[in-house]
Protein backbone atom coordinates (compact mmCIF):
# COMPACT_ATOMS: atom_id res chain seq x y z
CA UNK A 1 0.00 0.00 0.00
CA UNK A 2 1.28 3.56 -1.04
CA UNK A 3 1.88 5.88 1.48
CA UNK A 4 -0.84 8.01 -0.08
CA UNK A 5 -3.13 5.77 0.24
CA UNK A 6 -2.53 4.73 4.09
CA UNK A 7 -2.58 8.62 4.43
CA UNK A 8 -6.18 8.87 2.79
CA UNK A 9 -7.04 5.96 4.97
CA UNK A 10 -5.91 7.60 8.02
CA UNK A 11 -7.94 10.84 7.28
CA UNK A 12 -10.89 8.89 6.12
CA UNK A 13 -10.75 6.87 9.60
CA UNK A 14 -10.77 10.29 11.40
CA UNK A 15 -13.77 11.64 9.41
CA UNK A 16 -11.11 13.92 7.24
CA UNK A 17 -12.90 14.61 3.69
CA UNK A 18 -10.74 14.36 0.37
CA UNK A 19 -8.92 17.78 -0.29
CA UNK A 20 -10.59 20.09 -2.51
CA UNK A 21 -7.44 20.23 -4.98
CA UNK A 22 -8.01 16.18 -5.31
CA UNK A 23 -11.31 15.90 -6.38
CA UNK A 24 -11.13 19.10 -8.92
CA UNK A 25 -7.81 17.35 -10.28
CA UNK A 26 -8.93 14.29 -12.19
CA UNK A 27 -5.44 12.76 -12.03
CA UNK A 28 -5.45 8.51 -11.83
CA UNK A 29 -2.79 6.75 -10.00
CA UNK A 30 -2.11 4.81 -13.04
CA UNK A 31 -0.80 7.52 -15.08
CA UNK A 32 1.15 8.77 -12.13
CA UNK A 33 3.14 5.87 -11.38
CA UNK A 34 3.78 5.90 -15.49
CA UNK A 35 4.84 9.30 -15.67
CA UNK A 36 6.76 8.92 -11.99
CA UNK A 37 8.97 5.87 -14.09
CA UNK A 38 9.57 7.52 -17.26
CA UNK A 39 10.83 10.79 -15.20
CA UNK A 40 12.82 8.62 -13.11
CA UNK A 41 14.17 6.63 -16.13
CA UNK A 42 15.29 10.20 -17.79
CA UNK A 43 16.98 11.66 -14.00
CA UNK A 44 18.93 8.05 -14.53
CA UNK A 45 20.10 8.70 -17.55
CA UNK A 46 20.97 12.40 -16.95
CA UNK A 47 23.19 10.96 -13.96
CA UNK A 48 24.67 8.68 -16.38
CA UNK A 49 25.50 11.70 -19.11
CA UNK A 50 27.06 13.70 -15.52
CA UNK A 51 29.23 10.61 -15.19
CA UNK A 52 30.14 10.34 -18.72
CA UNK A 53 31.39 13.96 -18.86
CA UNK A 54 33.46 13.86 -15.29
CA UNK A 55 35.27 10.97 -17.57
CA UNK A 56 35.57 13.74 -20.40
CA UNK A 57 36.53 16.43 -17.97
CA UNK A 58 39.28 13.80 -16.36
CA UNK A 59 40.93 13.23 -19.82
CA UNK A 60 41.15 16.37 -21.06
CA UNK A 61 42.54 17.81 -17.83
CA UNK A 62 44.97 15.01 -18.34
CA UNK A 63 45.72 16.09 -22.04
CA UNK A 64 46.09 19.97 -21.00
CA UNK A 65 48.59 19.16 -17.78
CA UNK A 66 50.96 17.46 -20.78
CA UNK A 67 54.49 15.52 -19.20
CA UNK A 68 55.75 17.76 -17.29
CA UNK A 69 59.64 18.67 -17.86
CA UNK A 70 62.40 18.16 -15.30
CA UNK A 71 64.93 21.04 -14.88
CA UNK A 72 67.48 21.08 -12.67
CA UNK A 73 67.07 22.58 -9.37
CA UNK A 74 68.51 23.44 -6.21
CA UNK A 75 66.68 22.37 -3.04
CA UNK A 76 69.10 22.95 -0.72
CA UNK A 77 71.85 23.46 0.66
CA UNK A 78 74.39 20.13 2.02
CA UNK A 79 74.85 21.50 5.90
CA UNK A 80 70.98 23.51 5.63
CA UNK A 81 69.00 20.33 7.74
CA UNK A 82 69.82 18.81 10.52
CA UNK A 83 69.80 14.88 10.88
CA UNK A 84 65.91 14.12 10.59
CA UNK A 85 64.75 17.69 9.46
CA UNK A 86 62.97 18.44 6.56
CA UNK A 87 62.08 21.15 3.65
CA UNK A 88 59.11 21.56 1.75
CA UNK A 89 59.94 22.69 -2.19
CA UNK A 90 57.82 22.55 -5.27
CA UNK A 91 58.77 20.43 -8.35
CA UNK A 92 59.27 20.33 -11.35
CA UNK A 93 55.89 22.99 -11.71
CA UNK A 94 54.94 25.29 -8.79
CA UNK A 95 51.51 22.86 -8.32
CA UNK A 96 53.52 19.95 -7.22
CA UNK A 97 54.68 20.06 -3.54
CA UNK A 98 57.78 18.20 -2.98
CA UNK A 99 59.31 17.25 0.79
CA UNK A 100 63.01 17.06 1.34
CA UNK A 101 63.90 14.45 4.11
CA UNK A 102 67.45 14.40 5.93
CA UNK A 103 67.76 10.93 7.13
CA UNK A 104 71.41 10.18 8.02
CA UNK A 105 74.46 12.40 8.01
CA UNK A 106 75.10 12.61 4.32
CA UNK A 107 71.43 10.75 3.30
CA UNK A 108 69.02 12.81 2.05
CA UNK A 109 65.56 11.68 0.50
CA UNK A 110 62.61 14.05 -1.49
CA UNK A 111 59.24 12.64 -2.43
CA UNK A 112 56.46 14.15 -4.17
CA UNK A 113 54.35 15.36 -1.08
CA UNK A 114 50.73 14.55 -2.95
CA UNK A 115 49.35 11.19 -1.22
CA UNK A 116 49.53 8.35 -3.84
CA UNK A 117 45.66 7.61 -2.32
CA UNK A 118 43.32 10.92 -3.09
CA UNK A 119 46.49 13.45 -3.16
CA UNK A 120 46.38 14.98 0.73
CA UNK A 121 49.95 16.25 1.97
CA UNK A 122 51.92 13.88 3.47
CA UNK A 123 54.57 14.50 6.71
CA UNK A 124 57.36 13.14 7.89
CA UNK A 125 57.32 11.59 11.34
CA UNK A 126 60.46 11.93 13.07
CA UNK A 127 59.37 9.66 15.87
CA UNK A 128 58.30 6.31 13.23
CA UNK A 129 60.59 7.89 10.34
CA UNK A 130 57.99 7.23 7.80
CA UNK A 131 55.91 9.49 5.46
CA UNK A 132 52.18 9.71 6.92
CA UNK A 133 49.76 10.92 5.03
CA UNK A 134 47.05 12.12 8.00
CA UNK A 135 43.81 12.06 5.78
CA UNK A 136 43.33 8.20 5.71
CA UNK A 137 46.21 6.90 7.40
CA UNK A 138 48.55 5.90 4.54
CA UNK A 139 52.16 5.63 5.56
CA UNK A 140 55.19 5.21 3.28
CA UNK A 141 58.93 4.32 3.99
CA UNK A 142 61.23 7.38 3.87
CA UNK A 143 64.05 4.82 2.36
CA UNK A 144 61.92 4.37 -0.65
CA UNK A 145 58.79 5.79 -1.15
CA UNK A 146 56.79 2.54 -0.56
CA UNK A 147 53.74 1.56 0.88
CA UNK A 148 53.80 0.36 4.36
CA UNK A 149 50.38 0.63 5.33
CA UNK A 150 46.56 2.34 4.54
CA UNK A 151 44.96 2.61 1.37
CA UNK A 152 47.41 4.33 -1.53
CA UNK A 153 48.43 1.50 -3.78
CA UNK A 154 51.17 3.23 -5.79
CA UNK A 155 54.26 4.21 -4.13
CA UNK A 156 55.24 7.60 -3.82
CA UNK A 157 57.13 9.23 -6.46
CA UNK A 158 60.55 10.13 -5.30
CA UNK A 159 62.24 13.13 -6.60
CA UNK A 160 65.82 12.26 -8.15
CA UNK A 161 68.56 14.71 -6.44
CA UNK A 162 72.03 15.43 -7.21
CA UNK A 163 75.10 16.99 -5.50
CA UNK A 164 76.39 19.81 -6.67
CA UNK A 165 78.62 21.49 -5.08
CA UNK A 166 77.29 22.20 -1.57
CA UNK A 167 73.84 22.16 -2.90
CA UNK A 168 71.47 19.22 -3.45
CA UNK A 169 69.73 19.72 -7.07
CA UNK A 170 66.51 18.32 -8.18
CA UNK A 171 67.15 16.73 -11.64
CA UNK A 172 64.17 14.28 -12.29
CA UNK A 173 60.97 12.42 -10.83
CA UNK A 174 60.50 8.41 -10.67
CA UNK A 175 57.01 6.72 -9.95
CA UNK A 176 59.48 3.56 -8.89
CA UNK A 177 60.96 2.99 -5.41
CA UNK A 178 64.13 1.36 -6.12
CA UNK A 179 64.91 4.23 -8.61
CA UNK B 1 -6.07 0.21 -21.17
CA UNK B 2 -6.15 -3.39 -21.02
CA UNK B 3 -4.73 -4.36 -17.47
CA UNK B 4 -2.73 -7.52 -18.35
CA UNK B 5 -0.92 -5.50 -21.10
CA UNK B 6 -0.51 -2.79 -18.77
CA UNK B 7 1.12 -5.33 -15.73
CA UNK B 8 3.27 -6.95 -18.34
CA UNK B 9 4.45 -3.09 -19.76
CA UNK B 10 5.18 -1.88 -16.29
CA UNK B 11 7.34 -5.15 -15.58
CA UNK B 12 9.20 -4.47 -18.32
CA UNK B 13 9.67 -1.25 -17.43
CA UNK B 14 10.73 -1.97 -14.04
CA UNK B 15 13.27 -4.25 -15.61
CA UNK B 16 14.54 -1.39 -17.68
CA UNK B 17 14.85 0.77 -14.83
CA UNK B 18 16.37 -2.02 -12.84
CA UNK B 19 19.28 -1.83 -15.71
CA UNK B 20 19.78 1.27 -16.00
CA UNK B 21 20.13 1.60 -12.38
CA UNK B 22 22.63 -0.81 -12.60
CA UNK B 23 24.88 0.37 -15.68
CA UNK B 24 24.32 3.28 -13.54
CA UNK B 25 26.40 2.01 -10.11
CA UNK B 26 29.11 0.40 -12.29
CA UNK B 27 29.38 4.05 -13.83
CA UNK B 28 30.00 5.75 -10.65
CA UNK B 29 32.60 3.16 -9.70
CA UNK B 30 34.49 3.80 -12.99
CA UNK B 31 34.19 7.32 -12.66
CA UNK B 32 35.61 7.37 -9.26
CA UNK B 33 38.54 4.96 -10.13
CA UNK B 34 39.53 6.66 -12.77
CA UNK B 35 39.69 9.98 -10.67
CA UNK B 36 41.37 8.50 -7.80
CA UNK B 37 44.23 7.18 -10.34
CA UNK B 38 44.29 10.51 -11.79
CA UNK B 39 44.80 12.37 -8.47
CA UNK B 40 47.83 9.53 -8.15
CA UNK B 41 49.11 10.80 -10.92
CA UNK B 42 48.07 7.99 -13.69
CA UNK B 43 46.40 9.52 -16.32
CA UNK B 44 46.70 6.43 -18.60
CA UNK B 45 43.86 5.13 -17.50
CA UNK B 46 41.23 7.77 -18.88
CA UNK B 47 41.04 7.23 -22.15
CA UNK B 48 39.70 3.42 -21.78
CA UNK B 49 37.41 4.32 -19.09
CA UNK B 50 35.98 7.45 -21.06
CA UNK B 51 35.03 4.96 -24.04
CA UNK B 52 33.89 2.37 -21.31
CA UNK B 53 31.86 5.28 -19.57
CA UNK B 54 30.53 6.49 -22.90
CA UNK B 55 29.12 2.95 -23.83
CA UNK B 56 27.07 2.49 -20.24
CA UNK B 57 26.14 5.96 -20.99
CA UNK B 58 24.54 4.88 -24.80
CA UNK B 59 23.47 1.71 -22.93
CA UNK B 60 21.30 3.80 -20.67
CA UNK B 61 19.93 6.01 -23.48
CA UNK B 62 19.28 3.22 -25.41
CA UNK B 63 17.63 1.90 -22.55
CA UNK B 64 15.45 4.85 -21.95
CA UNK B 65 14.27 4.90 -25.58
CA UNK B 66 13.11 1.37 -25.06
CA UNK B 67 11.13 2.47 -21.84
CA UNK B 68 9.10 5.45 -23.41
CA UNK B 69 8.91 3.36 -26.91
CA UNK B 70 7.06 0.40 -24.25
CA UNK B 71 5.22 3.30 -22.26
CA UNK B 72 3.93 4.94 -25.61
CA UNK B 73 3.02 1.38 -26.63
CA UNK B 74 1.17 0.52 -23.46
CA UNK B 75 -0.99 4.23 -23.56
CA UNK B 76 -2.07 3.54 -26.96
CA UNK B 77 -3.58 0.35 -26.36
Amino acid sequence: MSLWSRWRRHRASLGGAEPLWREEFSVHGADERYVGRRQFAKFLVLTSLAMFVGNVWILLRGWLTGEPVFLPRPVAGLGELPVGGVKLFRYPGPEDPCILVRTGEDEYAAYSQKCTHLSCAVYYSHGENRLECPCHEGFFSVRDGRVLQGPPQRPLPRVVLERRGGALVAVGVSSHPEA
Amino acid sequence: MNPPSERRGLTAIDGALALIAILLIVQMWLLTATLESYLAGHHEGALPALILSGILFLACVGLYLFVRGLDREVRRR
